[in-house]
């Protein structure tokens, strides 16, 4: 008798039908929208406040550089001396002073080139000066030596190299970027997804022990048909849990952006003087290239992938979850099995973010793509980069064989698991139960 | 057929520990049929055996004709000695979850739900959680979850505990009237008077084997000791057992009784009868009280544990 539907419905209804799982999915995204919206309103106001630098230049060889930006003025001050600046700019408390000496050569000018100021400044604020001076001073040295800096910007070539793979498809360094994000985000997704749902499965089983209804039921169901019931109803309900939040965050995003009137990827003054320090002309290029990145993406492959590596790799850790909930009695005990389970999701993630970024197609990256408690992760974050259909099939084999194996495993220590009450196995019961 | 349920030579180890020993039972239809033995001794395992949730090492049982297959879940009604039920469901979702687990269609199950919630005069709890109710009505809603499915064979394991005498009455009164109604019940308990109001059949498992089976009635007729328990009036009482003590094994016992008579446990050997006793007796005062001692099943259940 198949019971597995009836099961499933009713994991799933509980679960969503729970005070705290709706509170939960209700207010999480709130409150993250409203620690944004905080944080972004915040800095906002700290960052609405125009900053004056007054400048001294006695060189007189950099004055005309300084243009007043919208957070950023500039007061350049004219025949006083150093001492009546320093007052000047402390009495009108203004953000600082940077003075510049004259002095006969500019390699003797730069060692005394400094910036007074009340606080100490913000690192974005030097840097900007910094770099400011540096191309102007280095003007003026070309200029020294007799070059025409007209015809040195003239002669500057942007070089952007094309990349095609030996089959023809075009890449770019921005489709790396794409790649690298996708990778990331479906990594640190399953990652986040298998620990906060593989947790609800293991209390819910821990519920059933500690209510003593485990007996009542498997005297009508096989363990195996209730715990593969749990495994699914419980995912979708997270998976219920995680669309409510997307649709609930973008809606609260754009409702709380729109009337409070915060651009939460607004502008700051520090992007502006960066992007000031880096003209960059080519800005409506790289929105196309940016287009054309995504699109030379090999989406097909990517969805399907991910459903697979997703479902599969979640599925395999969360019958993991599923034995140490039958082999303890409550959630403390839980510790010591929880440890060889969160190693390896760890180790995948760290493997993704320092190895497959580096070199995606490298031994290390290859190998633990195949190794079935990471590769779900890795290969997820792989498969941007391109990966032959022939090691995909294979890993999802490898994955899949290592799932059965771990269901039949957990099932083994679940059906003798959940009618020992009052005891903390070892690991060497648990393997003494395989053989029960 | 005879047997509703045979178990044969069921085995049954964990790990280096040997929970059943070649253990055979067999459970006439329509009968009550008690499970008995000391806490550890295998009971649970050999009903968890029987209700497919331990597979035996060796060893195969048989329902109704038929072997143990996986369907025959429908046809069993097992209220477990450790049981409980989800907290925060209400219990009128509970039933019907647990009765359609038990392959009853929805509107069946409500239906019956209903007829037994009114039975039971607990019709009013159908929306509450569980948590809300105490341990004995909780008790109850198994009872009714464990039968709802009119199985033919229901097991229940300490069915009593956590009742108050008067439900508890009440469910000893629905098994009685199960069981009327064709159904066969393995009861096990420690509790030995319901066993001697219960059960028309009994096995003893110790130590993981099976040393005592049978009808009761038979069982207590093979522990009698031919023993009877005589009270005779007479004036000098001490003299008056010397005399007797000569010539039967007696010993001074005590029961009530609204006399003031000489009390005692006779025992006979194998070649004196009852009649010979007693025509003893009426020679040698007037015979108040005459009864056979028939052991009851605390003695029988101390004794075969205390043999073996």
């Amino acid at each position: 008798m198949n019971h597995l539907p009836l099961i499933i419905k009713r994991e799933y209804l509980t679960k969503v039908k729970n005070k705290s799982f709706i509170i939960m999915t209700i207010l999480s995204p709130i409150i993250m929208i409203v620690l944004i919206a905080v944080v972004a309103y915040l800095s906002q106001l700290n960052n609405n406040k125009t900053r004056t630098i007054s400048i001294l230049d006695e060189s007189e060889l950099v004055t005309d550089i300084f243009q007043n930006g919208e957070h950023t003025k500039y007061n350049i001050l004219n025949n006083v001396s150093l001492a009546d600046a320093k007052t000047i700019v402390e009495e009108a408390e203004t953000y600082g002073l940077l003075y510049i000496p004259k002095q006969d050569s500019i390699d003797a000018l730069v060692k005394h080139i400094k910036f007074y100021s009340k606080e100490t400044p913000s690192l974005s604020v030097i840097s900007s000066l910094e770099s400011k001076l540096e191309n102007r001073l280095r003007d003026v040295k070309l200029q020294e030596q007799g070059i025409d800096l007209d015809k040195l910007t003239a002669s500057r070539t942007n070089v952007n190299i094309a990349q095609e793979s030996f089959i023809g498809e075009k890449t770019s360094k921005l489709d790396s970027y794409f790649k690298l994000g996708f990778g990331l985000a479906a990594g640190y997704l399953l990652f986040m997804f298998i620990i906060i749902y593989g947790n609800m499965i293991m209390r819910s089983i821990i519920e059933e022990k500690t209510s003593r209804i485990i007996e009542i039921i498997i005297s009508s169901v096989k363990p195996i048909q209730l715990m593969l019931g749990k495994i699914i109803g419980t995912s979708l309900a997270g998976i219920t849990q995680f669309v409510i939040w997307l649709i609930i965050g973008s809606i609260l995003m754009t409702v709380v952006s729109a009337v409070l009137g915060i651009d939460l990827m607004q502008q700051t003054p520090q992007n502006e003087m960066l992007q000031q320090a880096m003209e960059n002309p080519e800005a409506a290029v790289e929105i196309q290239n940016a287009m054309a990145a995504f699109y030379n993406l090999p989406i097909g492959n990517l969805i399907i992938a991910f459903i697979l590596f997703f479902i599969g790799g979640y599925l395999l850790y969360s019958s993991l979850y599923a034995a140490i909930g039958a082999a303890v009695d409550n959630e403390t005990d839980t510790q010591q099995f929880m440890l060889p389970i969160i190693m390896p999701l760890v180790l995948a993630v760290y493997i993704g973010i320092f190895t497959v970024i580096e070199d995606p197609h490298g031994t290390v990256s290859t190998i633990f793509s195949f190794i079935p408690f990471t590769s779900p992760v890795v290969m997820l974050m792989r498969i941007p980069f391109g990966v032959p259909i022939w090691q995909q099939v294979l890993s999802f084999l490898l994955l899949v064989g290592t799932f059965m194996l771990t269901v039949w495993f957990a099932a083994k220590i679940y059906r003798v698991g959940i009618l020992m009450y009052g005891k903390k196995p070892s690991y060497k019961e648990l393997i003494k139960w395989i053989k029960y | 057929m005879k047997n509703l349920l045979e178990a044969h030579e069921v085995s049954k180890n964990f790990g280096d520990f040997k929970a059943l020993n070649n253990v055979s039972i067999s459970v006439p239809k329509g009968s009550i049929f008690g499970l008995l033995g000391p806490n550890g001794a295998g009971k649970t395992t050999l009903i968890r055996v029987i209700n497919q949730i331990t597979m035996p090492d060796s060893g195969h049982v048989i329902l109704d004709g038929e072997p143990l297959q996986s369907h025959h879940v429908q046809n069993i009604g097992y209220l477990p000695e450790e049981r409980g039920l989800y907290k925060s469901m209400k219990v009128g979702e509970q039933a019907l979850y647990l009765a359609q687990l038990k392959g009853l269609s929805k509107a069946e199950a409500k239906k019956r739900l209903k007829y037994w919630f009114e039975r039971l005069e607990i019709g009013d709890w159908w929306n509450k959680k569980i948590q809300e109710l105490s341990k004995g009505m909780a008790q109850k809603i198994q009872f009714v979850v464990t039968v709802l499915h009119e199985p033919k064979l229901l097991i229940f394991d300490e069915p009593f505990s956590g009742f108050d005498p008067i439900n508890a009455n009440l469910i000893k009164d629905e098994i009685l009237r199960l069981k009327e109604n064709g159904a066969t019940v393995i009861f096990s308990t420690h509790r030995m008077e319901s066993v001697e109001e219960l059960c028309d059949h009994i096995a003893l498992i110790h130590k993981s084997n099976k040393i005592l089976d049978g009808k009761l009635t038979d069982i207590k007729r093979q522990y009698k000791t031919n023993t009877f328990e005589v009270g005779i009036k007479a004036a000098d009482k001490i003299a008056l057992a010397e005399t007797i003590s000569q010539k039967f094994d007696a010993s001074l016992t005590n029961f009530r009784s609204l006399n003031d008579e000489l009390k005692l446990n006779i025992k006979l050997s194998e070649n004196e009868t009852s009649n010979d006793l007693l025509s003893y007796l009426t020679s040698k005062g007037e015979v108040s009280h005459f009864v056979e001692v028939i052991p009851s099943a605390n003695d029988i259940f101390i004794q075969a544990v205390k043999n073996n």
